[in-house]
């Protein structure tokens, strides 16, 4: 059984400006001890999977489908049990926790809290718990009595994911974890996650927009476009023979030091990522594609088979029906 | 000189345009209130401690580094809106003056272009007003040519890709997308027919898809119109698509500076290796990373600033050369590893020996 499984899901942020679709028929899985990277630009969608998973959008906010967490159903539960399931099911840790921290309470007292408020263990427990995460996260135990703001940022972000390990969750989701931190730091917090992730065995979603740190830490990896997954694999191939033409052009975003074919030829791709009240008909793409035939305006195209344990919604696709003037 | 042999990298560097010799900018240290009315003062950081670099004509010219290197107080020291400690800035041989009205007609050649382009424009200017405004600063009426303001501006944001740009003129910066922003940002800069362009990030807060767009404009302005361009990054990935050159800086120093392909894929100071190192790449999940933060500018290492961080130190390889003792305790210049490769390393020497 998948640790997480996401099937149709369709979220829609209602506004006085009318319903704006977000996310639009997303499917995936996550199996236990693999990390699952969600790559796309702002407004494509990713960080409102995230939100969907725990549930933290607002009531106003339309989600349909169902998002299976350790086999229970998270759209389905009580608040009681959807309580529960944050933090023990699944934990986050978002790209703001630089801030998400508690200025006046020393560290150590907040991740005994999470501890504490789930009836993992006792305040004594919970707070040598703490102690013994902070140290798992490479930071010395005496700084659980340090307030936030004696902790650099890396250091911060190391104490967001010893809370979202707090109460030994089956799911992480980071949600950007290391886009405010500098290169160096970066490097180091993606170390630890890669680590972490591995020796505790975690089922992990990484998202952000970010293909090169993505590549690097994900077994596979999902590209999302205008509210929905457009291709679909194996991380590393799908970043270095990209076969839908978005991918391509992220991809090409984020060149390799040393790859000839970049050097002096910076490319990119014109127009600008659709409005999600105004997808563009047929493959939301097809304003902006390259590689544009004369069905993709009318054709919805759907994850066809694009090579050994890969998928991609292109009529260029190999899996992809056959369609009038479409050459592959 | 063809587009093919700018594409290679392979630029023969145009005349200098603008030379700094050994600048410094301090920021005056800061303490706690109390500490302040006791008569304490805290140390003073080196932002810039000792930059020498040389711009020419038509050069892509990257200076990286972390966050809190000096890469972007140099550049702004450059552009004349900071006021060096120690140093002097030529512009075509000249040295800058230091008060605002010497400063004028320096600062129209030299044009900056900055990482956020919402916080760049005024929200309440129209687009034609934002692309004018330097024309009317500088009180420009007509162009060389004796083209109006109404042409000079149309030429701006059609040579940064805003196309047709009468469509633009009314329109405010909130209706526009990030890169469309960034362009009037750009447009802006190039309505005083600049020679130099200093773009500080001028892509890390814009969508991936769109980073190249903008990236190739900057590339297209210095092919057609012959700028110069320095552009302040951290990243390396950057770097290399558009650089001809590249600077690193740590601590407030240029660490190693040479030919993109040079710095970056034969780099020569450890400090370059770890930069190159801590770019994401597939299959990269095992290399080593130097811990510790980035170093404090109030308090710089005697010896190689990067002594106390450096793998051939901690290693222990430094003292199996002989060269520990230097590395802690002499402060060094750049020194040529290789044709126009310079590298402020005490190991470049050893590794020049047959």
């Amino acid at each position: 059984m998948s640790v997480l499984s996401v099937r149709d899901l369709n979220v829609t942020y209602t506004t006085k400006g009318g319903d704006v679709p977000a996310v639009r028929g997303v499917s995936f899985d996550i199996e236990k001890g693999r990390v699952l990277g969600l790559a796309g630009e702002s407004g494509c969608g990713k960080s409102t999977i995230a939100g969907a998973i725990l549930r933290l959008h607002s009531p106003q906010t339309k989600i349909e489908g169902t998002v299976l967490l350790d086999g229970q159903d998270v759209l389905a539960l009580s608040p009681g049990k959807l309580r529960a399931a944050r933090w023990t099911g699944a934990s986050i840790v978002f790209q703001g926790a630089l801030h998400a921290l508690n200025p006046v309470q020393r560290i150590g007292v907040q991740i005994a809290e999470a501890i504490r408020v789930h009836g993992m263990a006792g305040e004594r427990e919970a707070f040598v718990r703490a102690g013994a995460l902070v140290e798992q996260v490479g930071l010395p135990s005496r700084r659980i009595d340090d307030y936030p703001h004696e902790l650099s940022g890396g250091q911060k972000q190391r104490v967001m994911i010893a809370m979202a390990l707090a109460c030994n969750p089956s799911l992480v989701i980071a949600d950007e974890p290391t886009t405010a931190l500098d290169v160096m730091v970066q490097a180091q917090v993606l170390q630890l996650l890669r680590s972490l992730q591995h020796d505790l065995g975690l089922a992990m979603l990484f998202i952000t927009h970010d293909l090169s740190v993505l590549v690097e830490v994900s077994d596979d990896l999902a590209i999302m476009y205008a509210g929905r997954i457009v291709e679909e694999g194996p991380a590393e191939r799908v970043f270095r023979s990209p076969v839908h033409p978005y991918t391509k052009a992220l991809a090409a975003a984020f060149p390799e030091i040393g790859d000839v074919r970049f050097r002096g030829q910076p490319s990119g791709l014109g127009g600008d990522p659709p409005d999600p009240q105004l997808i563009p008909s047929g493959c939301p793409f097809h304003p902006r594609c390259a590689e544009v035939t004369e069905v993709c305006p009318t054709i919805d195209p759907e994850l066809w088979r694009a090579g050994e344990g890969r998928t991609a919604a292109c009529v260029h696709a190999e899996g992809a029906p056959v369609f009038e003037g479409v050459q592959r | 000189m063809s587009d093919a042999v700018v594409d290679a990298g392979l630029v023969n560097y145009g005349v200098p345009v603008i030379e700094v010799d050994d600048l410094e900018v301090n920021f005056a240290g800061r303490v706690g209130m109390i500490a302040g009315l006791m008569g304490k003062k805290g140390a003073d950081a080196k932002a810039v401690d000792g930059v020498s670099l040389t711009l020419h004509e038509g050069e892509v010219l990257a200076l990286a580094g972390e966050s809190g290197c000096g890469k972007t107080t140099a550049a702004r020291a450059m552009m004349g809106l900071l006021r060096p400690d120690r140093g002097q800035i030529r512009f075509r041989g000249t040295p800058l003056q230091s008060s605002a009205r010497g400063l004028q007609p320096y600062r129209r050649q030299v044009q900056m272009v900055f990482q956020d382009p919402t916080a760049s424009l005024n929200p309440r200017q129209t687009i034609y007003e934002i692309v004018a405004e330097g024309l009317r600063i500088h009180k420009i009426h007509n162009g060389p040519g004796g083209e109006s303001e109404d042409e000079l501006v149309a030429r701006a944001l059609s040579r940064a890709g805003l196309r047709p740009p009468e469509r633009f003129y009314l329109l405010y910066p909130h209706e526009l997308s990030g890169g469309q922003r960034q362009r009037v940002v750009i447009a802006g800069a190039l309505v005083l027919d600049p020679t130099v362009i200093v773009a500080d990030e001028p892509v890390s807060n814009l969508d991936a898809s769109v980073r190249g767009e903008i990236l190739a404009l900057l590339m297209k302005l210095r092919r057609e119109l012959h700028i110069s361009i320095l552009i302040v990054t951290h990243d390396l990935g950057l770097a290399w698509t558009v650089a001809d050159r590249v600077a690193v800086m740590y601590l407030g120093r240029i660490v190693e500076i040479g030919p993109a392909e040079e710095v970056l894929q034969r780099p020569r100071h450890p400090y370059t290796k770890a930069l190159l190192n801590v770019v994401p790449e597939a299959g990269g999940a095992d290399r080593p990373i130097l811990t510790g933060e980035p170093p404090d500018p109030t308090r710089i290492p005697a010896g190689c600033r990067f002594h106390p961080r450096c793998p051939a130190v901690v290693s222990g390889r430094a003292a199996e050369l002989g060269i520990e003792s230097k590395c802690r305790g002499e402060d060094l210049p750049l020194l040529q590893a290789a044709p126009e490769h310079e590298a402020a390393c005490h190991l470049v020497p050893l590794e020049l020996a047959p």
